[in-house]
């Protein structure tokens, strides 16, 4: 893998400004949200053919049911992608450069991946495939978003 | 059956390119609308001519009702457009030629303008933040699960794909960085580009990272301006001012599963680093009788440069992981290389216009008037935006 640019006085990792962040959740999506207030990750599985789907939906993707089981999950995952944002593309985060989007897939659920910062970390000590843990980011009274550091 | 080799492209009209929002006070409307009578002037046409419209993303500035009564049409017989945004650029040419095909309509227009003096598409899926907060896009459910993350434009996440292209296949950033020189060395030599100065590795190397592991270089420029392409049948193009450049295949769309993509990233692992086109590619090729092997001269789509190495993958110019590789051994230089791609300087050098600059290069090639021209060009590629679904490609052929 080619070697990242990274300044000589690498920062951490940071994190997106919370003002920026509102959610809209619809009746599909609502569980998952008001689960993750109470620090539970949950993902929908159909109650017919089991197949995990994400973000959760009207229909199941394979079978077509609609109802869904909310599994809880354990907070282990594995990091399938990332990106580092060096430059603000606006100036709401410009205080919050660098921050790192992450593409995390979670075990044992037919690979179902969350986008969520990852945290404790250095841009230039992020490698694909590592092992990631879950932290829970209290956003705002009614907001909480998953975020992940090296397990 | 199908609509191979039943239509023509049989003219290319533009505006003058911008650097983003230098084009006021010109709005979108006029400019799509000097862009048509360019395109019927060159095919010694007329707006009288017109019965139809073949569009993708909005390419209008304005709706067709609006449009049709500013120009004067004098009767609309076919107005469709692909769903989703810049992965129809190529395949709202081969709607066109469908709707001629079917019968609907005789002489279509497909046309984009564009204007981001204050709509920016590089923070499209900025999320709305403080009150007045300019660029972004409406909120819905489905972005609650990528904006808190400060996934905020398309750039960002398709940095995601190339790292994981980096990852896989041991594509480097020298890698990308001889899309953005090779497009460049095409674009100084023309007038129309807006970029005109070389780019060197050093220049790349030096430039800021915007989303790791892209550079300022990888992303395509933010533009102004118009372009637009004119087909008829093939009975008529023959009798028209220019030679007729005929439409020998156009395939759009993709997996259900590739689905929205870059603003999911759940789509399936054997495919998660792609373009999205190879189920597109594979049907354009069925349609023409042709493979990658045919083609004299490619315009790939590039938004990105990780992207047009994951198109060579995805066309089958070279195997899948091999993209990286294959452009570093020289393969997509105008000149030396053995498929010459984006021989305009593409959106990353010579103008964005969301894929049209691609249609109107591949017209002049197949003419043999292009700046750049490959020698007795037969064959061009044009393909769409990687993007959600549906991705687009055409197969031109004189
Ligand atoms: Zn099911």
């Amino acid at each position: 893998m080619t070697t990242p640019i990274t300044p000589a006085d690498e920062p951490m990792a940071k994190l997106p400004p919370a003002e920026l962040i509102h959610l809209t959740p619809d009746v599909f999506t609502v569980h998952f949200w008001d689960a993750a207030r109470e620090h539970r990750l949950v993902v929908p599985r159909c109650t017919s053919c089991g197949t995990y789907r994400f973000p959760p939906s009207a229909f199941c993707f394979v079978c077509r049911t609609q109802d869904v089981e909310y599994v809880e999950q354990s907070g282990r995952g594995t990091l399938y992608s990332y990106t580092v944002a060096w430059h603000p593309l606006l100036p709401d985060v410009s205080e919050s450069v660098p921050y790192i989007p992450a593409v995390v897939e979670l075990p044992d659920t037919g690979g179902v991946r969350l986008i969520a910062n990852l945290v404790d970390v250095r841009p230039s000590e992020v490698r694909i495939g590592m092992d990631l843990e879950l932290v829970w980011r209290d956003v705002h009274d009614d907001v909480t978003v998953p975020t992940f550091r090296p397990a | 059956m199908s609509l191979k080799d039943k239509a023509a492209v049989v003219g290319v009209g533009a505006t003058q390119y911008y650097k983003r929002g230098q084009s006021v006070p010109q709005t979108p409307l006029e400019m799509a609308g000097k862009a048509m009578l360019a395109a019927l002037d060159d095919a010694g046409l007329a707006v009288d001519d017109v019965d139809g419209l073949a569009l993708y993303s909005f390419g209008l500035g304005g709706d067709t009702s609006l449009f049709a009564q500013t120009m004067g049409i004098p009767e609309v017989r076919f107005t469709a457009m692909l769903t989703g945004g810049g992965g129809g650029a190529a395949g709202s040419v081969g709607l066109a030629a469908a709707a001629i095909d079917s019968g609907m309509a005789t002489t279509v227009v497909s046309l984009m303008t564009l204007q981001q003096a204050v709509s920016r598409f590089g923070t499209s899926y900025a999320p709305r933040g403080k009150p007045g907060a300019q660029y972004s896009a409406s909120p819905s459910p489905e972005k609650d699960f990528a904006s808190p993350a400060g996934l905020m434009g398309p750039g960002q996440m398709f940095a995601v794909l190339a790292m994981r292209h980096m990852h896989l296949y041991g594509t480097q950033r020298e890698h990308f960085a001889e899309v953005a020189i090779s497009q460049r060395e095409n674009a100084i030599k023309r007038e129309t580009s807006l970029m005109q100065v070389p780019l060197t590795l050093d220049d790349y190397f030096n430039a800021r990272l915007i989303a790791e592991p892209l550079c300022l270089f990888d992303f395509c420029l933010e533009c102004d301006g118009a372009v637009a392409v004119v087909t008829t049948t093939l009975d008529r193009a023959q009798d028209l001012r220019q030679p007729p450049v005929k439409v020998t295949a156009s395939a759009h769309g993709g997996h259900g599963r590739w689905g929205q993509a870059i603003t999911w990233m759940n789509m399936p692992d054997e495919y998660f680093v792609s373009s999205g086109h190879r189920p597109v590619a594979q049907r354009l090729w069925d349609m023409a009788g042709m493979t990658e092997a045919d083609v004299d001269v490619a315009l790939l789509y590039d938004h990105f440069s990780p992207m047009v190495i994951m198109q060579l993958e995805d066309y089958g110019f070279c195997p899948i992981g091999e993209g990286g590789r294959f452009v570093a051994d020289g393969n997509i230089r105008y000149g030396t290389g053995s498929i010459p791609v984006n021989t305009h300087g593409g959106n990353l050098s010579e103008a964005y216009i969301i894929g049209m600059t691609h249609v109107k290069e591949a017209v002049e090639q197949l003419r043999g008037t292009a700046v750049n021209q490959v020698a007795d060009a037969e064959v061009a590629l044009v393909t769409g935006g990687p993007a959600s679904i549906p991705t687009s490609s055409l197969l031109l052929t004189r």
